[in-house]
């Protein structure tokens, strides 16, 4: 339930003004329609009001439909800041960073697919490792990590991983510069060099997926996406960067707790929104390591394509290309990244905090794949394995909130409770005689991702486009899922 | 009674528990078995195939329980090895500094999904609402877990 004082702006926007709590610089702006919001936990509302407290906030802090608790900023909360007088914030960004989401086409129809569906989930179960401890298939030293750390996608290409249409299809082309794996400590690069390629557990999945025609929401864009035939099939998986990215978290953020206060008179009013000024020695030191954690997380997504790739060529036994598994766009999740925005009449670059947001550029912006510049950046929303995704378009309206959307359906059950409510093997047999073919490493994990402990993915999607946060084009339901 | 228990209000997309130990030593190896219960529900299938030392210095004792959770953490992705605390001692050293010193002995195996019954990977130990406190009767400690 929103606090006393939250005011409604409009039926998807709400406010909550700085005179809610001492220090706040910036109000709070929450888009969700009023039965979103009365489902948002109230340490909702305690961190996005945190948030605004940041030194260098600029325009408002924000969360999305998907909003829920998480530590720092919210799940769904977003920040603009000043480059000069702003922070930089591992709490803002989350330890699985650019955990991320890709779309990937097929010019295979379910009906073509149907009869390989259990083959094809448990070849991808067998070759993309998921749960605690997975390691994956590639063996690197930690030298050529670091280095793949430096390099994101542009070092798939190198090595036969990728191909450049995947890179052009990717925010930030899958290589995000100003990334030095010297900012980088050993033991991070020791919790990831054997991680690449795996999907990690939690909320992250891969998912067989059906654009039927009754779901296509918005024919030409599909289409400009390369959806455009009747039950065409496609792939979405979600996961990030593994233990290397959540060391990195971890390590910048007791070393930001060491100097915020001592060395830059700033006060630590929760100490997951540790944070140091953007242009700072240790900012900047965090803002390379994090970008090499960025990268690793779109190679990870990239080796993972790969495999997918081959599964597909193997199953069908047909080279990839011939059944068109082309990738449609890959967009990252939790991340903090120097953007141009148009903000009090001037363009200015801000650093943009997401946690569990998405960017959502508009048609014409650059960043936008050349193929897609009129169609407007893809955004990839996912579902709960019972309930299905989306892919929405980025719009001009949405600049008021530096081009950021939502990113999931957002949960709204805690996961022991809904462990205590499902079971993970009566579920699994649901969705089997659903017509949803499911292979997962544990049931207990499996239980607490039942649809029924998220949000309705409708509502969200419904409030993101009525607030003119994106456009929603297709629906995406579920026919085979891995699970991690 | 487990010296833990799981608070389901705390938070909703991660995991959160309170534990408790009449001494430092107790409340340590508490927080530990309710994280590796998030990773594993049969921590008792661990066999003692490997073992390894843990010696930490830290400037405050909440710090230390931090760090403590996240090396065992960095064990579980670095070398796939879930362990379980044997042995462990902890000082609170008053001198010229004040720190607090800790040496346990871990011992368990290389995770194994034949034989282990896995549950949610845990990423990080957050500060979100992280708590050690001292009562009437030990010690107890507030941890949210980022899973």
């Amino acid at each position: 339930m929103a606090p006393a004082g939250c005011i409604q702006i409009n039926e998807n926007l709400w406010e909550i003004p700085p005179s809610y709590k001492q220090g706040m610089q910036v109000p709070v702006r929450i888009y969700a329609s009023k039965p979103l919001l009365d489902s948002m936990d109230p340490a909702v509302f305690e961190q996005s009001t945190n948030v605004a407290t940041l030194p260098g906030i600029v325009g408002y802090s924000y969360c999305m439909p998907d909003g829920h608790s998480g530590y720092g900023f919210p799940i769904g909360g977003a920040a603009a800041f000043d480059i000069e007088k702003g922070v930089i914030s591992p709490g803002g960004i989350g330890f699985d960073i650019n955990c991320g989401m890709r779309l990937v086409a097929t010019s295979l129809t379910w009906e073509e697919v149907q009869p390989q569906l259990q083959r094809l989930v448990d070849r991808l179960f067998d070759r993309i490792p998921a749960g605690v401890g997975g390691k994956g298939f590639l063996s690197l030293s930690r030298s050529e990590f670091r280095t793949l750390s430096e390099k994101g996608m542009k070092w798939c290409l190198k090595k036969g991983y990728a191909l450049q249409e995947d890179l052009d299809r990717t925010e930030e082309n899958g290589s995000i510069k100003e990334a030095d794996a010297s900012k980088v400590s050993e033991k991070a690069v020791e919790r990831g060099y054997k991680q690449i390629g795996t999907l990690g557990s939690g909320n992250h999945y891969l998912e067989i997926q059906v654009a039927k025609p009754e779901n296509i929401l918005d024919e030409k864009l599909a289409a400009a996406y390369g959806i455009d035939q009747p039950n065409q099939v496609v792939l979405m998986f979600h996961c990030g960067s593994r233990g290397f990215g959540h060391q990195i978290a971890t390590d910048y953020l007791q070393g930001f707790l060491r100097v915020m206060q001592s060395k830059y008179g700033m006060p630590v009013r929760d100490r997951e929104l540790a944070c140091a000024p953007f242009g700072s020695e240790e900012g900047q030191d965090y803002f390379k390591a994090m970008n090499c954690a960025i990268n690793m997380s779109f190679v990870n997504r990239q080796v993972i394509l790969h495999r997918i790739r081959e599964v597909f060529s193997e199953v069908f036994g047909k080279d990839p290309m011939d059944l068109g598994l082309h990738q449609i766009y890959d967009v990252t999740h939790n991340t903090a990244k120097v953007e141009s925005h148009t903000y009090e009449g001037k363009q200015q670059n801000l650093l943009i905090h997401r946690k569990g947001a998405t960017r959502a550029f508009a048609p014409g912006m650059k960043g936008v794949p050349k193929e897609y510049r009129e169609a407007g950046q893809p955004v990839i929303i996912g579902g709960s394995m019972e309930t299905g995704s989306y892919l929405l378009a980025g719009v001009q309206s949405g600049q008021q909130s530096f081009f950021t959307t939502a990113h999931g359906s957002g949960r709204t059950m805690g996961r022991r409770q809904a462990k205590k409510q499902f079971r993970g093997q009566d579920l699994e047999k649901r969705l089997r005689d659903r017509g949803i073919y499911v292979r997962s490493v544990s049931y207990a994990g499996l239980a607490e991702e039942a649809g029924a402990a998220y949000k309705d993915i409708d509502e969200v999607v419904r409030s993101t486009a009525a607030a003119g946060l994106s456009r929603p084009v297709v629906k995406l339901v579920p026919v085979g899922n891995v699970k991690g | 009674m487990m010296p833990y228990r799981y608070l389901d209000d705390l938070t909703v997309a991660d995991v959160a528990f309170e534990a408790r130990g009449s001494s430092l030593e107790e409340l340590f190896t508490a927080a530990w078995e309710a994280t590796l219960q998030v990773m594993i529900e049969n921590p008792n299938s661990l066999g003692k195939v490997e073992s390894r030392n843990i010696a930490l210095v830290e400037p405050s004792l909440d710090l230390l329980l931090h760090n403590f959770l996240q090396e065992l953490i960095y064990y579980k992705d670095a070398e796939g090895l879930l362990l379980r605390i044997e042995d462990c001692r902890i000082q609170w050293v008053e001198g010229r500094s004040k720190f607090a010193r800790l040496d346990a002995r871990a011992r368990g195996q290389m995770i194994d999904p034949k034989v282990h019954r896995l549950g949610t990977d845990v990423k990080a130990v957050t500060f979100y609402r992280f708590d050690l406190a001292r009562e009437n009767r030990g010690w107890t400690a507030t941890v949210v877990l980022d899973v």
